[in-house]
């Protein structure tokens, strides 16, 4: 044989892969898979071009011309005329710079913005256990993060004060103390939090007391002397809970706690008032308006119609006729009534059914008429939760001798909820934006009531997408933030194994 | 507008039954302290809160001239913002004293709704705007036009009737507040604009190019806008309607907001001297103190002054007098003799 032909070929090294043809990489085959694979997806491709295009070149300018300082709509013309050519469209967001604050605060006094501000920020500080339950990290950066928010925006708001305020305001002194008052919380909530402890529900369960006393300031009796029914209720509750049973001591502590709110807490409370009169300058109703409104009565009514509509849900599964008949008839009447059949009830024609004279406050009213709105609504949804659990869960909870009250609590409802978080949620989107219907009872909400009042203005008169682009932004940041929560807490409590 | 003669009646049978216990308004105000005056929720010059929450306007002055003569003091208002759909219950219902909010006086109001137009403090008329190059110059030569109308108000009512009476065709373009008729206008849906003559004049000062825009001269109905009380407290409509009256007698005799004291010291009108309550007791037959017109003058100044600051001409709304001028300038606003 001969050897020396013997020249096999043995690679030593492997082959530098040579990139792929120009139109199998990058961007070309990007494009070429999803933009351009047939015929009928490149037409639909240069349609949806041809769309995003026309759009663009229409509205691009617009946005591009918006002028912010100016005096009217008259002299924004003239601006975007100078600036752009004759003809030229442009936004006029001096509306916003000039009136931003109608938007927010609606006619709340300047000098009192801190306190707005801060019964905001505190929400925050109140949620937070809520929210952000057993996660210790999350619950100390929030905290944190509110009390930076704190100092910055209650300075802020403290210093926007004219220097020529008419007399009565509270001292200036006052939002300082109550600036070192509540970074004091803060930092206790944060030291607890650190600590591991639970107590952190004490401000939570405050805050509602704490929030109307900012908003509506007038003596701190007022919110103290509500709060004192809870505490009747509580201990009527803890005493009676052995031997009555807790639907009993419930119902009695309950009866208690009326009793001392209708008929002995106005009484007390001034009589206290007028030993120890204590408190901030009291704000009027009609003073409130754009988000200050649309906040207060969606996050109270979001706040009270969660329970509310719990209770409802499981009435309406009660064997007890009585229970359930109320329950149903509730739920049924309010779902089929609209909103603004319940807010001109709550406006209009609940005054011929009060005694005469009698000053019940015009946002409280309505307050009260979505919450019993909301919860009807969600006390179906929840009710659909509750439908969803095997009928096992229930038999399970029997069997582990558990009561009715005991099997909802650690079986039945931390499932349902769990089930129903995404229609819930929706539900208080939903609410917080059906806030704005207010404006039909002649109250300022930011979409329709502050810009009719901005539009009136002989300045402003004309001007049409500027004032609901920006409220509409605001509206969507809110209730984004809201789904992006709920899209959190199902990540976190996902317990099946898909 | 369904909603609101729903309420109304609703309230009008209940207003019957309250009828006895309802004579106290200015019983009420006084011990309150303070007038509650049912208001626009914005319409330009006649009534808005400006920058600062400080309410203004041609009615909002009536509103403060009826608290100067009530309580002694023109600042002592609260005006509650009520919407079209609620204002008349709002009234019925006792939440406002009065209601001064550019309202139309109409028969089935008075009867129907049990209501009290106790004066008509702007005579305002249903017109046309359109754009200049339309080449048109008068409403009947509107035939075909599309126009904007606003939903549920008696100016849909109007137009028809106009349009109906003349055999000329017109094709509605339904809105639902002024902002957005105007946005509609402007951007060409419409050929033609109709409402008030007043919101005309107010829309299209604010137009960037008025002079392309004319209002035709047709005014198509009457719209006679007052003050507004509820059945069965005569006393308290007689107060507004006296109280309006003093400032229109006010014009006629001169005095203004700055010379009221000045005519006081020197005048030898008799009836100058009854309505600044300096001879008899005209004002205490009222219910009020002998001084309470003079002090409704102080608050905005007479009629005509009142008119001039806030839509008159050299504002920026700049409406003429017209059917508001005074009885002896050829206008409809007449007050009847004080005595």
């Amino acid at each position: 044989m001969a050897e020396s032909k013997q020249t096999h070929f043995v690679r030593t090294e492997m082959l530098q892969p040579s990139p792929p043809p120009l139109r199998e990489a990058g961007v070309v085959r990007w494009l070429r898979e999803n933009l351009f694979s047939g015929w009928f997806n490149t037409i639909l491709t240069l349609f949806g071009l041809a769309v995003i295009w026309l759009l663009v070149s229409s509205a691009l300018p617009w946005w591009l011309n918006g002028v912010w300082t100016a005096g009217s709509l008259g002299e924004c013309r003239e601006i975007i005329a100078k600036t752009a050519g004759e003809g030229a469209s442009g936004a006029c967001w001096a509306v916003v710079r000039e009136r931003w604050h109608q938007f927010i605060f609606g006619f709340y006094p300047v000098d009192l913005w801190w306190r707005p501000v801060l019964a905001f920020c505190l929400l925050f500080a109140a949620m937070g256990p809520v929210l952000f339950a057993g996660q210790k990290r999350k619950l100390l950066i929030l905290l944190g993060a509110v009390g930076a928010t704190i100092v910055i925006l209650v300075t802020l708001a403290a210093s926007a004060v004219p220097n020529e305020v008419p007399g009565q305001t509270d001292a200036p002194f006052v939002w300082k103390l109550a600036l070192a008052l509540s970074l004091l919380t803060i930092g206790a909530m944060m030291a607890l939090t650190a600590a591991g402890s639970g107590r952190l529900l004490w401000f939570t369960g405050l805050f509602p007391a704490l929030c109307f006393w900012l908003l509506w300031g007038g003596p701190i009796w007022v919110p103290l002397g509500a709060l004192f029914g809870f505490v009747l209720l509580a201990a009527v509750y803890s005493a009676l809970l052995k031997r009555a049973g807790p639907g009993m001591a419930a119902g009695l502590g309950l009866i208690v706690a009326l009793v001392w709110w209708l008929f002995i807490d106005a009484p007390v409370t001034v009589a206290l008032n007028n030993a120890i009169p204590f408190g901030l300058t009291s704000v009027q109703s009609d003073e409130f308006g754009g988000f200050l409104l649309a906040i207060t009565i969606g996050v109270t009514a979001i706040t009270f119609s969660l329970p509310v509509g719990i209770l409802l849900a499981l009435g309406r599964q009660s064997d007890m006729l009585i229970v359930k008949t109320l329950c149903v008839g509730f739920i049924e009447f309010i779902r089929g009534v609209p909103l603004i059949t319940l807010l001109f009830t709550a406006s209009l024609l609940l005054q011929y059914f009060l005694p005469p004279g009698t000053n019940f406050d015009i946002i409280l009213r309505v307050i009260i008429l979505v919450t019993l709105f909301a919860a009807a609504y969600l006390a179906e949804v929840i009710r659909g939760g509750l439908a969803a659990l095997p009928r096992g869960q229930y038999e399970a909870a029997d069997a582990l001798g558990l009561d009715y009250w005991q099997a909802q609590r650690f079986i039945i409802l931390p499932q349902a909820l769990k089930v129903s978080i995404p229609a819930i949620v929706s539900t208080f989107i939903g609410l917080f934006k059906d806030t704005t219907l207010v404006a039909f009872v002649g109250l300022m909400d930011p979409l329709k009531g502050v810009t009719q009042i901005v539009r009136a203005d002989i300045d402003w008169k004309g001007i049409y997408w500027e004032p609901y682009i920006f409220v509409g932004a605001i509206f969507f940041v809110i209730c984004f933030g809201m789904s992006r929560y709920s899209m959190y807490l199902e990540q976190k409590l996902k317990t099946d194994h898909r | 507008m369904k909603t609101t003669y729903l309420l109304g009646a609703i309230a009008a049978a209940t207003m019957v039954a309250g009828a006895a216990s309802a004579q106290a308004t200015l019983e009420a105000v006084k011990a309150r302290g303070e007038l509650i005056c049912g208001s626009n929720t914005g319409l330009t010059g006649f009534g808005a809160p400006d920058a600062n929450g400080n309410w203004a306007g041609f009615d909002v002055d009536l509103c403060r001239a009826v608290a100067a003569a009530v309580l002694g003091d023109a600042t002592k208002v609260k005006f509650v913002p009520t919407t079209g759909e609620t204002r008349f219950t709002a009234l019925q219902s006792g939440e406002v004293d009065v209601l001064i909010r550019n309202s139309t006086w109409t028969a089935s109001r008075d009867s129907e709704l049990a209501l009290d137009f106790v004066a008509v403090n702007y005579y305002d008329g249903q017109g046309f705007m359109v754009k200049k190059d339309l080449g048109v110059s008068s409403a009947k030569e509107l035939d075909g036009a599309t126009v904007c109308i606003q939903t549920g108000t008696t100016t849909e009512l109007n137009l028809a009737d106009f349009f109906k009476q003349n055999n000329i065709t017109y094709q509605p373009v339904t809105i639902a507040d002024d902002a957005e008729g105007q946005r509609q206008y402007l951007a060409g849906a419409c050929d033609a604009y109709t409402t008030d003559a007043s919101g005309l004049a107010a829309s299209r000062a604010t137009l960037p190019d008025a002079e392309n825009h004319i209002i035709l001269p047709e005014i198509i109905s009457k719209e006679p806008l007052g003050p507004v009380v509820r059945h069965g407290d005569n006393n308290w409509g007689d107060i507004v309607r006296w109280t309006y009256y003093s400032l229109l007698i006010a014009e006629e005799k001169g005095i203004t907001k700055a010379n009221v004291e000045e005519v006081a010291a020197s005048t030898n009108d008799e009836e100058v001297k009854r309505l600044l309550g300096l001879s008899g007791d005209m004002a205490v037959k009222f219910g009020l103190d002998n001084d309470a017109f003079k002090r409704a003058i102080l608050a905005g100044g007479n009629y005509g002054e009142i008119f001039a600051t806030n839509i008159g001409e050299g504002t920026s709304i700049n409406l003429a007098r017209g059917l508001n001028a005074l009885w002896t300038q050829g206008g409809l606003q007449y007050a009847p003799p004080f005595r």
